[in-house]
């Protein structure tokens, strides 16, 4: 154990330049929620679990204290519970944490000003895409049809209304 | 000596890669056919040489020439040869190699099989691709050379990281490569369109099968590497909105949509401009996810600041093609003619609402990538974006894909009827009430908006089969008839079904395992039981075993159900590698149907317990066996005559294609 935690840097860099896709994940594959950790109490060991999940374990890449192995995500594990055993708010407890380590220990940044773009973008995108569709049909419908009108000359449509006029 | 005919064979190939870049192009402008004829030969000699450039780092690999500075880094004697084989591209260089040799290799594949190009596009695609290859082969050379060697070679290697001596690593990178690399093949044959300032639809009928293809290859690679994550990393995950997975969704949600829009220039010669410029963005996203993995920008804008030599080449290469690409598609994209009008309820219509809902849903993927990056590198500011976020945005926007997706082909080209495609699909609607009603029913605590959700994919199955039906008027003529109908479908009809069927399965399966799962956490000492779902785990005891570079400690189980029945044993290990010293999690798995349950071992504790995690999936599997069907869907698909390469078209077909031009 001792010496895996040694090289955790190394072993960082260099799965770094391997490039793969999906191992691209820090800690080693130890235990995560360890069973010592665990509430008694059930509903408060889901709470506990739950805001594990939104909470990233600062050392880590992208892991949240909830999967990781690491120390630090050990300490926090233990932090949330007893936070939650205390009876403070889900809300309290990321003040909380978000107060000692600063935004970064979220993952799902909160809606302000600097994340404006982040949340923002998809809606954005998802309306401007819809807009600019709506737009191009109408245009190009009012287009077509005068372009239909224009083109037919005064002998077609006579023959277009003696064509109408069989069908009946 | 091997080393430095790779090498060699490899400057060589930048050589030729730098004359198929420039003659084909002089000639298709002077109208020279001599010199545009020379990309198909240069083409065939480049992928040739840096083939040979790779086999040589192969050989050096598999013969274990701990001389040569990659080879001692990234393997050892000791490991299978299989191992010695797939740590060729475990590490950075390598997997550049392997990058540019399949490269190479589509390059060669359109300059064998493009005979029925026209001379001027085969020339000027060709070129691109060559610029591309170019780009690459120098950024080996120059930052990233694998043949380097070792003053003093020494007489055992450093061993190749644990997490990569799998299987997996067999097909997860080549296939992975094979998907971002094939869109290149629509990057170069858009960017060739540009300059000759000229498309019609029979270039989405060459296009197509490559993006076709590509995509097979990126769903199987994705899904794979989902799969080997899952069962390598000890907690059972198969999706965690790492930058890296991230990087490898965007070029497939790009080339989903590709796929569509290419469908629709191709039937009916509409949306051109639109599919040239999602075949551009298709292979800049693999560029941007090569960047983004190769550069270390990832782990912090430090950490590429501290050894920035690859990653500003990487950005260099990047900017270059990606703004190219996008600064001739604004300046060529208005000479496009535009063509095929239709109303917006119709298969056009439906798939322009597919195009919207997926490029909406990459730039979701690309701005939660991206944004912290940015946000960092701009203000400082340090902030996470994981799981929570993209759950919350990424979800929605992929609801209404799902709904509209068994509506698309149930509508007709140009004209469709939504009421006559909404009471063909009312079957599957019931089927989804059904499902919904069931999950009701058999679920307790689980979260609400699950029933709905299994609803949804069943829909979406259902309604694929519903496409199925329909065109071989299944259960309304006589069996016999309809059997022979359904063999003279076309196989693009039954891919379409395959591929949306696949998609339907995966939801299932991702539905299924976040809200049904269990998981067990308990440190167990022999003798000791841990119940899940109805199954009841006996912990018997730990004995040793060995590897050829590693040793296990084992920990045998019994499964039995709660009755008492015996099922079988598990037997998950802690591996250690004593080269590297480090220790990886052999999880046990044990399929039941589509379900699995899952056992991972922690350290074992000083008092003699050993802690355990046991998660039970229910119907895990369908998340990768979906993949599976949405790749033989797309095989389906390219088996079409219509769409084979070099295959005659009907003479109406030509008709249309010339009057179009």
């Amino acid at each position: 154990m001792k010496a895996v935690r040694k090289l955790r840097p190394h072993f960082s860099s260099a799965i770094l330049f391997v490039g793969l896709f999906f191992l691209l994940l820090t800690s080693l594959p130890l235990h995560a929620v360890e069973p010592s950790e665990l509430l008694s109490d059930t509903a408060l060991e889901a709470r506990a679990r739950a805001l594990s999940r939104e909470l990233r374990c600062m050392v880590c890449q992208n892991e949240s204290i909830d999967d990781s192995a690491a120390p630090l995500a050990h300490d926090l594990r233990v932090l949330v519970r007893e936070r939650v055993k205390a009876g403070d708010s889900d809300a309290q407890i990321l003040d909380f944490l978000v107060a000692r380590y600063g935004e970064f220990v979220l993952l799902r940044p909160r809606l302000a000003w600097h994340t404006a773009l982040l949340w923002g973008l998809p809606p954005a995108a998802l309306l401007l895409g819809a807009v600019a569709i709506v737009i191009v049909i109408v245009r190009r419908q009012r287009i077509t049809a005068s372009e239909e009108m224009a083109n037919l000359t005064p002998a077609e449509e006579g023959r277009l209304s003696d064509l109408l006029r069989e069908e009946r | 000596m091997i080393a430095e005919l790779g090498h060699y064979a490899l400057m060589l190939a930048l050589g030729l890669a730098l004359i198929q870049g420039s003659m084909p192009i002089i000639g298709a402008r002077n109208n020279d056919p001599v010199l545009m004829s020379m990309a198909t030969p240069v083409a065939v000699a480049q992928f040739a040489f840096v083939a040979m450039s790779f086999a040589a780092l192969a050989v050096c690999y598999v013969t274990s020439d701990f001389s040569v500075l990659n080879v001692y880094e990234n393997s050892n004697s000791a490991m299978p040869l299989l191992y010695r084989l797939t740590s060729v591209w475990g590490n950075h260089e390598g997997s550049m190699m392997l990058w540019v040799s399949i490269l190479a290799l589509f390059g060669a594949l359109v300059a064998g099989f493009g005979n029925n190009l026209p001379p001027r596009l085969k020339a000027n695609a060709l070129a691109v691709q060559a610029w591309i290859a170019a780009a690459f082969e120098l950024f080996i050379l120059t930052t990233s050379n694998p043949f380097l060697r070792v003053a003093d070679a020494p007489f055992e290697g450093r061993d190749l990281n644990p997490v990569l001596q799998d299987p997996g690593l067999a097909f997860h990178p080549p296939l992975l490569y094979l998907g971002y690399v094939g869109f290149s093949i629509a990057f170069s044959f858009a960017i060739a369109a540009l300059i000759e300032g000229r498309i019609d639809a029979a270039w989405a009928r060459w296009v197509r099968p490559w993006v076709l293809g590509a995509w097979m290859c990126l769903t199987l690679g994705i899904a794979g590497g989902s799969y080997w994550a899952y069962y390598e990393l000890g907690w059972g995950g198969f999706w965690f909105w790492d930058p890296v997975e991230n990087a490898s969704l965007m070029p497939w949600l790009a080339g989903t949509a590709l796929l569509h829009s290419a469908v629709v220039m191709e039937k009916r010669g509409a949306l051109k401009v639109w599919t040239i410029l999602l075949a551009i963005l298709a292979f800049s996203l693999s560029l941007i996810g090569t960047f983004l993995v190769r550069s270390g920008v990832l782990t912090s804008v430090h950490a590429f600041a501290t050894d920035p030599r690859r990653g500003i080449f990487i950005l260099a290469i990047l900017v270059a093609f990606i703004g190219g690409a996008l600064a001739l598609y604004a300046w060529r994209a208005p000479l496009l003619k535009q063509g095929g009008l239709f109303a917006p309820i119709s298969r056009e219509g439906a798939l322009v609402l597919n195009n919207l809902f997926l490029t909406c849903a990459c730039a979701t993927v690309f701005v939660g990538t991206l944004y912290p990056l940015a946000l960092e590198a701009l203000t400082g500011e340090k902030i996470s974006v994981g799981p929570p976020f993209f759950n919350l945005t990424f979800g929605p926007l992929f609801l209404p894909l799902f709904l509209t997706m068994p509506f698309g082909p149930l509508l007709g080209w140009k004209r469709g009827d939504l009421l006559g495609a909404t009471q063909r699909l009312l079957a599957a609607a019931m089927l989804a009430a059904v499902a919904i009603a069931a999950g009701f029913a058999l679920q307790h605590g689980g979260p609400v908006l699950a029933p709905f959700g299994v609803g949804l994919a069943v829909f979406v199955m259902a309604g694929a089969l519903i496409d199925l039906a329909e065109r071989t008027l299944f259960l309304r003529i006589p069996l016999g008839a309809a059997l022979r109908r359904a063999v003279g479908l076309p196989r693009s009809a039954w891919g379409t079904a395959f591929a949306h069927f696949g998609m339907g399965v995966t939801l299932m399966g991702i539905i299924a395992v976040t809200a049904w799962g269990s998981e067990r956490i308990a440190a167990l000492r022999p003798g000791g039981s841990i119940d899940i779902a109805h199954y009841r785990l006996t912990f018997d005891g730990l004995f040793n075993r060995s590897g050829p570079n590693y040793r296990d400690l084992v920990a045998h189980f019994t499964v039995r159900r709660t009755n008492g029945d015996l099922i079988g044993t598990m037997e998950p290990s802690r591996r250690t590698f004593p080269t590297r010293n480090m220790a990886t999690t052999e999880a046990a798995l044990m399929t039941r149907g589509v379900s699995q349950l899952y056992l991972s071992l922690g350290d074992p504790n000083p008092d003699g317990s050993v802690p355990v995690r046991l998660y039970f999936k229910p119907q895990v599997l369908m998340i990768w066996l979906g993949a599976l069907i949405m790749f033989i869907g797309g095989a389906l698909s390219l088996s079409d005559r219509r769409l084979r390469v070099g295959a005659p078209r009907p003479a109406r077909m030509r008709a249309a294609l010339q009057a179009a031009e």
